[in-house]
């Protein structure tokens, strides 16, 4: 029997518990208000690929070269016919130079537009959030040119068509050594997976060699003032010092180090690779160098030459390495969904994977076991307003 | 002991602790009972943008309702939340990532993948995020007790970047680099809006119980006027540093859902505009109700989605309606008004008045 | 000891830019006793109409072509900086204007006006590029249609809302106004970053014991202490000086004692907001550092900690906080522990609230019951 008073106390409980109930579902009903166009599986005339770009924000420049080179190579497949008749639909996303816009796009692309492959993405900290998602979804996803060994240790869904740091760091160090230097500084960028996984292999092939590192600052992308670790770097008294950072920050960290006196060649990697790197540092950066990507307007080989002059003819500029590398990325997944014995996720997965010798503008792709390409790299000096190609070397020349 | 008028009573016994027992635990598992088969129906062939937008909406509902206990309840201006929804997210991914592994070797029932496992593993993660974000709420609550208006408000502005900065420098959770790959630890979409949908509730019945009950009245005096709350004996003291610690407990235990739910966090997204965000949800909807919280965190997730083509315009907008509010209507769309109650029991048969008749609350 | 002298000579050229931002802050606190959020985001405003004055709008000379032209640039980019304390001053004044006069006199219809040119803004920006004759026409009429529009809607608000203003309120205005101003900046300016490129003459100076100072950071240290001195002389020796330490001693008896406050509020927000536009500009073109519409918000709260700590509302104390941090903040950077060189400030901030909430020259006022 229910006396008054439990029976109000019923009710306060209730009513509590109850308002937010239907506050819960007054929610959900207005969230789901919108038509569910679509859902399910994708389109049968079309295959919608996802490309996740920072198009905008700190590496802006990276996402629109790699786009322009995507871009490129699906309106040639697109223009050769497709794929069983059905043609690519290529949806890009800016993620603005955000790892958690990053995440948050690759999701939209993913659950909202339905893509059943994803492109992307430069920065090994934004791709190794893309990554994740796209491993939980089971889409897979080709990084053009993210060089962190992390990367692609994400899961079996996430491949890239460029070397890894293991191999870049190795050709900076290599290349340090070459040039004579026997005590290197390491100034990093905490803020990128990129920059902390090339210095660590750098140090420790450099050590290998006989090198010695006199010191490692740090900084953060964001920053502006780097006087204070540069005059500590100064205090070591270097032959060189190794930046592994992105561009945006090199032309501030490169002027004041003039500015503290530490006169001494940088030495970078494919982070540098950017037409905002000299304007940046005026002449700040004269007479550095960058390992980079095999790839260059100097080239001479016939394959790396019509590519050039039919994206000139296209974009009315050069691609960059980073172009190039979008353009192989999405060849290789073209190529993949032509094999793919389904137009699936997992399809097409199980084709990229065993992607071999595939003959792209940067050099031949074989997926190996980790889902890497093995590739060559160039070391790049800064002369003037241009990248000159200063070296070459192959996985073989740095023990790999 | 019947209910006879002219005798106040809001919080007594009923008649027997068994009566008293049996309608708390009633009440428990048709809530829980409600919630599991809500959220079967509703995500029933959802569309997974969809479902992605119902657990954003509810961990910000969670977070703004928490907030809404320290802001609107004790009246004591905070904005650095997002720093307790870090705690939150980074020790719960902490647990997942770092600990469990080694756990779960002389815990086997533990094991990922396993529905037990993964709802134990939830649950000691909440569990271990509220509690940390409890804590934090603890350190941070208690020196501030000091400061009043906006001096507070700066402080608790302060650890809340203070705390993302020592997440930053934390190189075992990715420190500036983040911790991506964090294991959903539900299998089905059901799953987890229930797993949400449980929190939400749960700040919910809290913050309505409490605001219905004597301590409630107390928490509400500190508000409205601490110094004669504390002449009239209220311990303002344990009421303030309580909120903060519910508070920051709950908003832990968003950010625990928040880092299973979306697989990466980074200290970043922990920023003083998350903070902003969700003081602005409380604002919106009237600091002090809780209808009010929920019902402006929900139209503040789910309405940037929907217009997403004016997405560079979001922010723009968002900021322009705080300024709009504050000249306009400061006390937001409900003011310190709550829903429900007085419904429900318009709604509902039985007594109409309030019991020890008009005139008492 | 090289080390240390020469990370204290950085220390002091940070900590001067500090003191500029933080001398807005301290006057804006000392006669309203508002916080007033969005002044870290008139420096970056500063920053971005020296990097547009320096790129379009004044004709400098490029240096590697004309070295000559040094002397010229120089010369341009002082005037340079005078139309951005300029432009920055208005901006100080609007906001006051436009988001905290409401706040302590009610809406009146004249505020139209300013709503509608900052509805018109977006608006414009999404039409045609802002910073061209056709962005900047199509703003000042649409701004000025959807003013008179608004004129009725406010007369009937201002009678209807009882406005309560609580110092709570203002902080959160005062938020509102930061985050309009950023993101507002996002559209206008775009979020990719931006450098100003050489356009005057830099060298570096030697001085004994191998410590360097380029040109440009001693450059800004000495424009930094004019800009001081000039701010101290009008504080100390002007009626407008006189009138705003009368508002920051007490509101009410100044109101009795004949000054308009309203013009003097203004006028301090001018003040404070040419400052901090100058140290953006000074920043922007002497530095070349990355500027974004965000970047704005760390220097401002750093400088806004400084003004607590030297004493919210006195100018010296602004000073001398603003160079603590910055010294603090160097060493910090310098030191193994470089990663918390952000939080520091935070840091300091708790400490001071928690010791001694008037900062290190303020005084101890008790809380009256």
């Amino acid at each position: 029997m229910l006396t008054n008073l439990t029976y109000n106390l019923m009710i306060k409980r209730l009513s509590a518990v109850g308002t937010g109930c239907v506050l819960a579902l007054s929610m959900l009903a207005t969230s789901g208000c919108k038509d569910h166009s679509g859902g399910g599986t994708a389109n049968s005339t079309e295959i919608k690929v996802g490309e996740y770009a920072s198009l905008t924000g700190d590496t802006a420049t990276f996402g629109q070269s790699t786009h322009l080179g995507i871009q490129m190579a699906i309106d040639e497949a697109n223009a050769s016919g497709g794929v069983n008749g059905k043609k690519f639909v290529l949806v890009t996303e800016d993620d603005a130079s955000k790892p958690d816009q990053a995440q948050s796009v690759v999701t939209k692309l993913i659950t909202q537009d339905k893509v059943v492959a994803m492109l992307g993405e430069v920065a090994s900290t934004r791709s190794m959030r893309g990554g994740a998602v796209c491993q939980q979804s089971q889409i897979p996803m080709i990084s053009p040119s993210s060089t962190n060994p992390k990367v692609t240790q994400v899961g079996n869904y996430v491949f890239r068509v460029c070397f890894t740091d293991d191999f870049q760091g190795a050709v900076d160090a290599k290349f340090a050594h070459d040039q004579g230097y026997k005590k290197v500084a390491v100034f990093k960028d905490l803020k990128s997976d990129y920059s902390v996984g090339f210095s660590d292999v750098f140090s420790k092939e450099f050590a290998k060699l006989g090198g010695a590192i006199t010191n490692v600052q740090s900084y953060q992308s964001g920053d502006t003032d780097f006087k204070a670790q540069l005059n500590s770097l100064k205090a070591g008294n270097p032959e060189a010092v190794l930046v592994p950072g992105y561009y945006t920050e090199m032309g501030t960290i490169a002027r004041q180090a003039k500015d503290v006196g530490l006169n001494v060649p940088l030495l970078g990697g494919d982070g540098w690779d950017s037409p905002d790197l000299i304007p940046g540092a005026g002449t700040a950066l004269e007479g550095s160098f960058f390992a980079d990507h095999y790839f260059a307007t100097e080239l001479k080989d016939p394959a790396t030459q019509t590519f050039i002059q039919a994206f000139k003819a296209k974009n009315g500029k050069d691609p960059d390495a980073l172009a190039a590398l979008g353009y192989d990325a999405g060849k290789v997944l073209i190529d993949a969904v032509k094999r793919a014995k389904t137009i699936d996720g997992p399809g097409i997965r199980d084709a990229i994977a065993a992607t071999k010798d595939f003959p792209g503008v940067t050099g031949k792709i074989t997926m190996d076991a980790n889902r890497n390409a093995r590739k060559s790299a160039l070391v790049f000096q800064i002369k003037g307003k241009e990248f000159k190609v200063f070296k070459t070397y192959t996985p073989e020349q740095v023990g790999q | 002991m019947n209910g006879s008028a002219g005798q106040a009573r809001l919080h007594s016994a009923p008649s027997s602790p068994v009566t008293w027992w049996a309608i708390r635990l009633a009440t428990v598992f048709g809530v829980l009972g409600a919630l599991f088969i809500a959220s079967k129906i509703l995500t029933a062939n959802i569309d997974p943008y969809y479902f992605q937008l119902i657990i954003l909406s509810g961990i910000y509902i969670t977070l703004a309702v928490s907030l809404n206990l320290i802001n609107g309840i004790t009246g004591q201006f905070s904005i650095g939340h997002a720093g307790f929804y870090a705690v939150g997210a980074y020790v719960g991914a902490a647990w997942t990532m770092l600990m469990q592994p080694h756990v779960v070797k002389s815990l086997p029932i533990l094991t990922l993948g396993t529905p037990a496992g993964d709802a134990l593993n939830l649950l000691i993660a909440l569990l271990l995020g509220a509690g940390a974000a409890g804590l934090a709420g603890f350190i941070v609550g208690l020196p501030s007790l000091r400061l009043r208006g906006d001096y507070l408000a700066i402080v608790t502005l302060g650890f809340g970047e203070v705390i993302r900065g020592i997440l930053l420098n934390l190189d075992v959770v990715g420190g500036p680099r983040g911790l991506s790959g964090i294991p959903g630890l539900v299998k089905s979409n059901d799953l987890a809006v229930f797993w949400v949908f449980l929190i939400v509730v749960l700040v919910i019945a809290v913050s309505r119980n409490l605001l219905q009950s004597v301590r409630g009245l107390t928490w509400l005096s500190v508000r409205e006027d601490e110094v004669a709350a504390d002449a009239m004996g209220v311990d303002t003291t344990s009421v303030k540093v309580t909120a903060f610690v519910i508070g920051s407990g709950f908003a832990g235990a968003a950010g625990v859902l928040f880092a299973h739910f979306f697989t990466g966090i980074s200290p970043d997204y922990f920023d003083m505009n998350n903070s902003i965000i969700i003081t602005t949800m409380v604002i919106l909807g009237g600091t002090g109700s809780v209808t009010g919280a929920v019902l402006a965190a929900t139209i503040l997730t789910v309405l940037p989605e929907l217009l997403r083509p004016l997405k560079d315009y979001r922010m723009v907008i968002f900021s322009t309606t705080l300024i709009v509010m504050m000249l306009t209507r400061p006390q937001g769309i409900f003011g310190t008004k709550e829903l429900g109650y007085g419904l429900f029991r318009r709604l509902l048969p039985g007594r109409k008045e309030p019991i020890g008749g008009k005139g008492s609350l | 000891m090289q080390g240390f002298v020469q990370n204290l000579i950085y220390g002091i050229q940070l900590g001067s830019l500090y003191a500029l931002i933080a001398l807005g802050y301290t006057m804006v606190y000392g006669v309203l006793r508002l916080i007033n959020f969005a002044h870290g985001d008139v420096y970056m405003v500063g920053a971005f109409m020296g990097f547009y004055a320096c790129t379009r709008w004044l004709p400098f000379q490029d240096l590697s072509a004309h070295p000559e032209a040094g002397g010229r640039n120089v010369a341009l980019a002082l005037v340079a900086l005078l139309i951005v304390m300029a432009i920055c001053a208005l901006l100080g004044i609007i906001i006051e204007r436009f988001a905290y006069r409401p706040l302590r006199n009610g809406l009146k219809t004249a505020d139209a006006h300013f709503w509608g040119m900052g509805i018109a803004l977006p608006i414009a920006a999404r039409l045609a590029p802002l910073l061209s004759m056709k962005g900047m026409f199509i703003w000042l009429v649409l701004g000025l249609v959807l003013g008179f529009a608004l004129r009725p809607v406010i007369a009937w608000l201002s009678k209807r809302i009882k406005l309560t203003s609580s110092r709570l309120n203002a902080l959160i205005t005062a938020i509102g106004v930061s985050l309009l101003l950023e993101n507002g900046g996002l559209l206008v300016f775009g979020a990719n970053p931006n450098f100003v490129p050489n356009v005057v003459p830099e060298r570096n100076l030697m001085l004994p014991g191998g410590i360097q100072v380029g040109s440009s950071q001693l450059a800004i240290l000495v424009i930094s202490l004019i800009l001081m001195g000039a701010l101290r002389y009008i504080v100390l020796y002007t009626r407008r000086g006189k009138a705003m330490r009368a508002i920051s001693h007490d509101i009410e008896a100044a109101k009795l004692m004949g000054i308009d406050t309203d013009n003097v509020i203004s006028f301090t927000f001018a003040l404070g907001a040419a400052l901090a536009g100058a140290g953006g500009a000074m920043v922007s073109v002497l530095t070349h550092i990355k500027i974004t519409p965000l970047f704005g918000l760390q220097p401002g709260l750093k400088a806004f900690v400084a003004a607590v700590l030297g004493g919210a509302g006195n100018i010296p104390g602004a000073v001398v906080g603003g160079l603590v941090m910055g010294v603090a903040e160097t060493f910090v950077a310098a030191s193994k522990y470089n990663t918390f060189k952000d939080s520091i400030a935070f840091c300091i901030l708790i400490l001071v609230l928690l010791v001694r909430p008037a900062g290190l020259f303020g005084k101890n006022v008790a809380e009256k019951v």
